[in-house]
């Protein structure tokens, strides 16, 4: 069996690729898949701290390319999860460093030993955005519901139309239900109509995410964790697996309704 | 807009609508190349050359733009003045 090569990818910086690479990896390893995680961001090299495996890189994806070593001694097989390994970025050289043909012939290589090659892209759309879309099968474009990142997302949606990739799916990151229901934050319904691409999965707003990178362990190892929960999920949902959304409640209750009616009565009366 | 707003009457608009509509438009421009100057310079010029045929209300005419799915669409919609053609009258 061959591997499916799915790309994170988003425009705008900072919106959760690399949170959501390490987590997608986690979540698919504990569903028995063999998966690796490739660091694409050469320069910027961050996956490696966000899985918890920094202190054991000896060579990176540029040292595959430029020949100074075998791609299996590059690869780094993660503690808790035995199926799981990452292939990171070099951290000294620049983007240019990769093309999209290397990029291509390193997942070809990979392809018949695992189920799942997840590439973590860079921001922006230039080089290194090219190298991460070129091998992929699926593209998994993550916005917040902010107005700049979602704009950012739609003119990555018109990239990899151009492209002629046909499989995009979008994940919401970072959605707070309790903004949504005060009308201070786009809604999943907001964003997935503007965008008028395939929603695979709502990711909330998670203090734990934070935790779980502070600690170098991904919060989809974590039961307790929405967000992990939310990546579990999506990960099934890549599997061909019908999953129901998580009950995330985003219009407003009665109770809230008429304490806001209270609110604003009082406020316009004085 | 829900039952409630309606009940007690339009407040101004919430962050949400506004990200929503400000969003709207952005995207219509960017996915089109389309900028507000070409829009207005469009609408100009559909203005004078239908109004070389007929009479129209020039002050109600509105250029925009309507989306389904990722295909965009303009639409110019064009008031008559009176309902007749120049040539008729
Ligand atoms: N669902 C979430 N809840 C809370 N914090 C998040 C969430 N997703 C991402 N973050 C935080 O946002 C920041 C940027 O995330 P990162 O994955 O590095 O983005 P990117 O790779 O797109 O630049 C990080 O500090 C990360 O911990
Ligand atoms: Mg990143």
């Amino acid at each position: 069996m061959a591997a499916r090569i799915l790309t994170i990818t988003s425009g705008k910086g900072g919106v959760g690729k690399t949170t959501a690479t390490a987590n997608l990896g986690v979540a698919l390893a504990l569903q028995g898949q063999r998966v690796v995680t490739i660091d694409a961001d050469i320069g910027l090299r961050n996956l490696d701290v966000v899985m918890g495996l920094e202190n054991r890189i000896v060579y990176d994806l540029v040292d595959v390319v430029e020949g100074r070593c075998r791609l299996r001694q590059a690869m780094i097989r993660d503690k808790r999860l035995s199926e799981l390994y990452l292939l990171p970025a070099a951290q000294t050289r620049d983007k240019t460093a990769v093309s999209p043909e290397d990029m291509v012939q390193v997942t070809e290589q990979l392809r018949p030993e695992f189920d799942y090659i997840l590439i973590d892209s860079p921001a922006g759309i230039e080089q290194g955005f090219k190298n991460a879309i070129a091998p992929a099968d699926v593209i998994l474009i993550i916005t917040t519901p902010e107005v700049s990142a979602v704009r950012d997302a739609d003119r990555i949606i018109g990239l990899i139309e151009a492209e002629g990739k046909e499989s995009a799916h979008l994940i919401i990151n970072r959605l707070r239900p309790d903004m949504v229901r005060r009308e201070d934050m786009l809604a999943t319904s907001d964003v997935v109509e503007l965008l008028a691409i395939d929603l695979i999965g709502i990711v909330p707003e998670d203090e734990y995410i934070i935790i779980s990178t502070n600690r170098g362990r991904p919060a989809a190892l974590d039961d307790h964790s929405p967000a992990g929960q939310a990546f579990r999920n999506i990960a099934r949902r890549i599997m061909g697996e019908d999953v129901p959304f998580l009950a995330i409640r985003e219009s407003p209750g009665l109770l809230e309704r008429l304490t806001r009616l209270v609110r604003s009565r009082t406020k316009s009366g004085g | 807009m829900s039952i409630w707003d309606k009940l007690w009457g339009r407040r101004a608009p919430t962050s949400r609508q506004m990200a929503r509509e400000r969003l709207q438009l952005v995207l219509v421009h960017d996915r089109t190349r389309i900028s507000p100057q070409l829009l207005q310079t469009l609408k100009n010029e559909i203005i004078e050359v239908i109004s070389r045929h007929v009479d129209i209300d020039r002050e109600g005419v509105e250029v925009t733009f309507t989306q389904s799915q990722r295909q965009s669409r303009l639409v110019a919609d064009i008031p008559l003045q009176g309902g007749r053609s120049k040539s008729a009258g």
